[in-house]
């Protein structure tokens, strides 16, 4: 799979073996089919683009990678695991975490509230845990405070902003609160679904290099869905092209920039 | 900012701030050694004593409602058949009721000798919880898939699905020529709690029964904030602002919602288990939608998802309902002419107490933090999400 992985200089040397690999992925919506017959493999510790025009099925992609919708058919698996059917809680559990197309912050929580939601899966305090709340309990609320606090100084949050509401925040500092509670759940997969939209191209290119490191920093994966071109062609190793729901081209970033078929997805056929 | 009630609130909340951690704990030990010493303040009998007995008990069931509709944002129409199963378990379990059976548990030397299942208060305080958390359950699985509305018709079907079986339980044999309920008749003289040696529970002294609610009204308090303040606590908010991000997120959201509801509904039963000791009797008819209502509204009058919000809604509401009205006001209109009594219009009383709140104070007399923020931020948090309008970006 990763024969075709011409891989640009700071990536593993060796051809990783795939974190995730989804298998023949079918999803129907009553007629419509929005996902038709996708194989994707996504290397350890790359980064990967889903490209396509709107309506493509990128998304719905994502959601069957997340567990929020259930493929018609097919198999996804992760390190090995199959995780086809399991609940959106039990794959943020084993290691996917993501973010929102359209930002999904508990608006009337505050940022560290945020981020310390995305720890849950990683906590153990239940009911009688919390109202009792034995010493481990408030060392746990501690440490998961401290942590969100690391993490949101980590995405560059301004310190002063810890505290306020997510409604409250400025967009760009909505989507790196997004960021650093996806990174909350410990994930070894990071989705991002367009985290670029609504960037101007110094914010993009910056968020460019924030990807870069958190994939050197903490050892991820990352899969991204971008409409940005410069960005996908500047930070991805490989980049899949889906279009009408099926698969049309998939190979380094230059390679699928000439693919005439990608073209004619994009531009329309000539003549 | 709306309300003229808004500036002592915040200016308390932000002296609050301020003060010291330790601070807390003095205010609540100075609430406590007041709450306990009000009987000696007010008297041991009367009708303002019975008044804040019954509004401690209407305390302890707006807490559990606002876990459901004001924590977890899972709007219930149908609380009123946790009180009807709490009332139950006193039927059940400390009366001669069950008249074939003959148990007795921890239950003074009288009662003994009498026919029926006889557990201690205690006890059927333990099983009023227990029955009413797995109701709970029972009715959280079906509106699971559910949002909003739906939630409210499916919630409201299952508290009237309770009173009908209240009402016709007389008919349902269950063995033994025992029937299920006693349906309009009632249940009645029940037993007393039995608490040897602590105090003598009569129906001349009220402050026994008084140092009993005021016992499960704070441990309700203190149950709610632990949780509240919590990884748990944590999750039902996150459930209510965004459920599609928050099982993302890894929360387990069939797990985290039925808890919801079956905390909520165990604190219903325990306070139902409670006013039908002091009422002595369980009665179908009390077991009405309108009770579900009346609840509802202690939550929203005293600021849906904030705890003392609903512990001052509850004893508003409980003051207003068995105080105010019935012993202070009821002859207000014969003086001014009219012939009617005050406590036939209570629940229009009720109504425009509502519509007053929703006007003037939308987000209740203790407004949650965060429910503040949504009624009066200037940024529509709508927008915000969204991402239409991108601020900063340009």
């Amino acid at each position: 799979m990763s024969a075709d992985l011409t891989a640009p200089s700071g990536a593993p040397p060796v051809p990783a073996p795939p974190i995730l690999r989804a298998e023949r992925i079918i999803k129907q919506f009553g007629g419509l089919t929005a996902v038709n017959d996708v194989s994707f493999d996504i290397p350890a510790r790359s980064i990967v683009s889903v490209i396509g025009p709107n309506g493509a099925g990128k998304t719905t992609f994502f959601n069957m990678l997340t567990g929020l919708i259930r493929p018609t058919s097919g198999r996804i698996t992760l390190n090995g695991r199959n995780i086809t059917r399991a609940r959106p809680d039990v794959i943020t559990r084993r290691g996917v975490a993501r973010t929102f197309q359209n930002i999904r912050l508990f608006g009337a929580m505050t940022a560290i509230e945020n981020v310390m939601v995305g720890r849950h899966a990683r906590m153990r305090a239940g009911l009688v845990g919390a109202v009792i709340r034995p010493p481990w309990v408030g060392a746990e609320e501690r440490a998961a405070r401290e942590r969100a606090r690391e993490l949101l100084a980590y995405v560059g949050l301004p310190t002063g902003s810890f505290d306020r509401f997510a409604s409250q925040l400025p967009y760009g500092d909505q989507r790196r609160v997004e960021i650093a509670r996806a990174l909350a759940t410990e994930p070894a997969l990071l989705l991002l679904d367009e985290p670029t939209a609504g960037m101007n191209p110094r914010e993009s290119a910056e968020l460019a290099a924030f990807m870069r490191r958190l994939r050197d920093d903490l050892d991820l994966t990352i899969l991204l869905i971008e409409h940005d071109m410069k960005v996908v062609m500047g930070v991805s190793q490989r980049v899949t092209v889906l279009n009408y729901g099926a698969k049309i081209a998939e190979g380094p970033p230059a390679s699928v920039r000439a693919d005439p078929a990608v073209i004619e997805a994009y531009l329309g056929k000539e003549g | 900012m709306s309300g003229p009630l808004m500036t002592p609130i915040a200016t308390l909340r932000a002296l609050a701030g301020r003060l010291p951690v330790w601070w807390s704990r003095v205010l609540a030990a100075a609430l406590i050694v007041v709450g306990v010493a009000v009987p000696f303040l007010f008297g041991g009998n009367g009708g303002f004593m019975n008044a804040t007995i019954i509004a401690f008990a209407y305390a302890v069931m707006s807490l559990g409602l606002n876990i459901v509709v004001g924590i977890a944002g899972l709007l219930d129409l149908g609380y009123v058949a946790f009180y009807a199963l709490g009332a139950y378990s006193v039927g059940w379990f400390g009366s001669e009721f069950f008249a074939k059976a003959q148990v007795h548990v921890l239950v003074n030397s009288v009662v003994s000798t009498l026919p029926g299942v006889h557990l201690n208060f205690l006890l059927i305080l333990v099983a009023a919880a227990a029955i009413c958390a797995l109701a709970g359950v029972v009715i959280g699985l079906p509106t699971l898939r559910l949002r909003g509305d739906y939630i409210a018709i499916v919630t409201l079907a299952f508290g009237e699905i309770i009173y009908v079986i209240a009402v016709n339980g007389a008919n349902i044999n269950i063995g033994g020529g025992m029937t299920l309920t006693a349906g309009n008749l009632g249940i009645s003289a029940v037993d007393s709690p039995y608490f040897p040696g602590i105090a003598q529970f009569g129906l001349l002294d009220l402050k026994p029964w008084y140092w009993l609610i005021f016992a499960i009204l704070l441990v309700a308090v203190f149950i709610n904030l632990r949780a509240r303040d919590s990884r748990l606590g944590r999750a039902w908010i996150a459930l209510r602002e965004d459920e599609v991000a928050a099982v993302s997120m890894g929360i387990p959201l069939v797990r985290t919602k039925l808890l919801a509801y079956a905390m909520g509904a165990a604190f219903g039963g325990m306070s139902g288990a409670f006013l039908a000791t002091y009422t002595t009797q369980v009665n179908a008819s009390q077991f009405q939608f309108g009770f579900s209502i009346f609840i509802l509204a202690m939550v929203i009058i005293g600021g849906l998802g904030s705890i003392w919000g609903a512990v001052t809604g509850g004893l508003v509401l409980g003051y207003i309902n068995n105080w105010l009205i019935p012993d202070v006001l009821n002859n207000l209109p014969s003086t001014f002419g009219f012939r009617f009594q005050l406590t036939q219009v209570e629940f229009g009383i009720f109504g425009f107490l509502l519509v007053i709140t929703m006007l003037l104070r939308p987000q209740g007399l203790i407004p949650e933090r965060r429910r503040q923020l949504e009624l009066t931020s200037a940024i529509p948090a709508d927008d915000a999400q969204l991402g239409n309008e991108p601020e900063g970006t340009t």
